[in-house]
């Protein structure tokens, strides 16, 4: 196997709040290969956004910071990167699209302004280039008429539309990896497909890696090859994307899984999830999801489980899969 | 744009006739034209033919309803008349007379306070949080706190009589007047620096924590750039709505400021108009006052037009 483009290990990424340490990112690893695509699931809180922004090191300071942890891009641990270093890699190697497309782009300058920007930032591109690759950059991206809309201003166009000029600042140059923090979710149904479909397509064509985040794992069967779960800052579980869906190995993953609506389900009551993801400032003793958990044993309020290989390609973190039982399951499958 | 023009001026005839019928009417509540004639003839002990003889010439024998047409008219085809003191000039000309050292102080004040506060509020926005910010903004608190008159009185003090550096009160036609300009410019600007300085702040904390920031930052833009380019450009929409709505005061004079340093600019007129109950000069300055307002209000809107894409003047 080629060596990652991504690997976070141990990230952990803390908030000083008036309620006390928030622990929004606590002890997260994942790895990503060059031209995969990854998404990150989880509920409002889980520290999803926050993974994102660690990678990016746009953590809103001074309240957060990060606490530990290596975020390994193409080799090089990003956090021993100066703030100059660090900030010639965002938007040139790594770029991020934002889930709010109403208010990211900048009121006052114009569109073609705001992509040339992100060219001339990193002088990739300069001068006329710059802006006849906007121009194709947006006609890439599917705007109707770019001539007119590098003269147009954020306000004179739609969610959508914003979204996709996001999307053209973020590929202008030529980016290894891209950060989609989600980046459908504040939009209409129809146009959320147009957009992920763009994002599949473009990912395909210029062979970037893609971290997608997301609480909808409708979206996720769409365009990820594989999966992390992530509850209470943790990753519970990391799956290829077919697999996950077909056969969830955690009571969270299995209870998100079963509260989507499906045809084969019709007719019944849609599936719960009972209570909600507790506050980062005070994560539960032991596992963190046992008090929402179905199939809760007696270990779960006292110990947390670790992160173990359930096969070549599935980890899990659950009391209910042990190490041992895992090499057992092996043993049976040979 | 030239309808909306066209639309906001027809608006101000209401106004500009309400607050002169404010005026006669609150004028007529203080105060009786005979006692502004006995104060105004040079005999001490003015007969009941002089105050009547006095009353017809500056016309308030009429029937009140007729004086107030009157004088309204002239105000709107600004005749502005004359003073109703023993000199009996024209106001006009004292206008024409006192409008410059007015509008030189005003003009420097202006310009001093804007370049010095937004550059004072970019600094502790730029270390926020640090311990410049925090004293920064207490010493701002402490400088709002304290009167006016202080930095009048104190900057009097201390440029005048001790570093004998400016001229304590006065003016000079010409090149000269700059010497007597220093003082007042330096106490306007420190008196409003406290005020402006934390409101310019809270404008750029506000935009410093958009989601276009972060967008900039995420492309990769250097934080000076973030700050000065991004962030200024959007901060200088309410930074100029609230410095545009200060220029018809600063046309005006400061009336204190200019009592105080001795200025013979419009607002020492004024103050005088009103000490000698002149109605005539009163009634015309705060016409003018009502007009350079509205004035200063229509530019602001189109100000904010021209910064702000979004607005549109129709």
């Amino acid at each position: 196997m080629n060596p990652p483009l991504l690997q976070v290990n141990g990230l952990k990424t803390y908030f000083n709040t008036p309620a006390g340490l928030s622990k929004a990112v606590d002890g997260v690893s994942f790895s990503l290969q060059p031209g995969e695509t990854m998404a990150i699931v989880g509920e409002s809180g889980s520290g999803k956004s926050i993974t994102a922004l660690s990678i990016m090191q746009l953590v809103p300071e001074p309240a957060g910071y990060i606490e530990s942890g290596t975020i390994s891009f193409d080799g090089q641990d990003l956090l021993d990167l100066t703030w100059e270093q660090m900030r010639s890699i965002r938007g040139r190697q790594i770029s991020m699209i934002f889930q709010e497309p109403m208010t990211s782009l900048n009121p006052v300058f114009t569109i073609g302004y705001q992509i040339r920007e992100a060219m001339l930032t990193h002088d990739k591109f300069k001068g006329e280039s710059a802006t006849s690759r906007a121009r194709s950059l947006l006609e890439r991206v599917g705007m109707p008429s770019p001539n007119k809309v590098l003269r147009q201003y954020p306000h004179e166009l739609s969610g959508g539309m914003r979204q996709r000029v996001m999307i053209a600042i973020a590929l202008a140059n030529e980016p290894r990896l891209l950060l989609a923090d989600e980046p459908t979710t504040a939009l209409d149904v129809t146009i959320q497909a147009q957009i992920l479909t763009l994002l599949r397509d473009l990912q395909r064509d210029t062979g970037m890696s893609m971290l997608l985040i997301t609480h909808d794992l409708g979206i996720v069967s769409q365009v990820a090859d594989k999966v992390a779960v992530m509850y209470a800052g943790q990753i519970v579980e990391q799956s290829p994307t077919n697999t996950l869906l077909s056969n969830p190995l955690h009571p969270y993953t299995q209870g998100l899984i079963a509260s989507l609506p499906s045809r084969s389900r019709r007719g019944q009551e849609l599936y719960t999830l009972e209570g909600v993801v507790p506050p980062p400032t005070r994560w539960p003793a032991g596992c963190r999801f046992h008090d929402r958990c179905s199939k809760r044993l007696q270990i779960c309020d006292s110990q947390m489980p670790l992160a173990t290989k359930y096969d070549d390609t599935r980890s899990v973190s659950c009391h209910l899969y042990p190490a041992q039982e895992m090499a057992g399951n092996q043993e049976r499958l040979k | 744009m030239i309808g909306y023009l066209i639309r906001r001026l027809l608006y101000s005839i209401p106004i500009l006739v309400g607050v002169c019928f404010l005026t006669f009417v609150l004028f007529y509540m203080t105060a009786s034209p005979g006692e502004i004639a006995r104060r105004n003839l040079s005999a001490k002990n003015p007969t009941a033919q002089q105050i009547k003889d006095w009353e017809h010439q500056h016309g308030y024998d009429k029937p009140k309803w007729k004086q107030f047409l009157d004088t309204t008219e002239g105000l709107f085809l600004l005749r502005l008349g004359r003073s109703d003191s023993v000199k009996g000039e024209r106001v006009m000309t004292r206008i024409k007379e006192s409008w410059f050292p007015s509008f030189e102080i005003a003009v420097l004040s202006f310009g001093a306070a804007i370049t010095i506060n937004l550059s004072l509020a970019l600094v502790v926005a730029y270390f926020r949080g640090t311990y410049l910010d925090i004293y920064g903004t207490s010493l701002c608190v402490f400088m709002m706190s304290v009167t006016y008159l202080v930095y009048i009185i104190g900057g009097q003090f201390v440029f005048g009589r001790l570093l004998k550096l400016t001229p304590v009160a006065g003016f000079l036609p010409g090149w000269e007047s700059l010497r007597f300009a220093f003082l007042p410019v330096v106490v306007a600007v420190i008196s409003g620096m406290g005020a402006s300085v934390r409101q310019f702040r809270t404008f750029m904390l506000d935009e410093m924590n958009q989601d276009y920031v972060r967008t900039a930052r995420a492309k990769g833009v250097s934080e000076p750039q973030v700050l000065f380019k991004h962030v200024l450009k959007n901060a200088a929409i309410p930074v100029l709505t609230t410095s545009v709505q200060a220029i018809p005061g600063l046309f005006l004079g400061s009336i204190l400021l200019e009592s105080f340093f001795n200025i013979p600019g419009l607002g020492n007129y004024l103050v005088d108009a009103i000490n000698s109950q002149d109605f005539a000069v009163v009634r015309a300055m705060v016409f003018i006052g009502a007009l350079v307002t509205i004035v200063g209000y229509i530019l602001t809107d189109i100000s904010y037009a021209l910064v702000d894409k979004r607005v549109r003047l129709e």
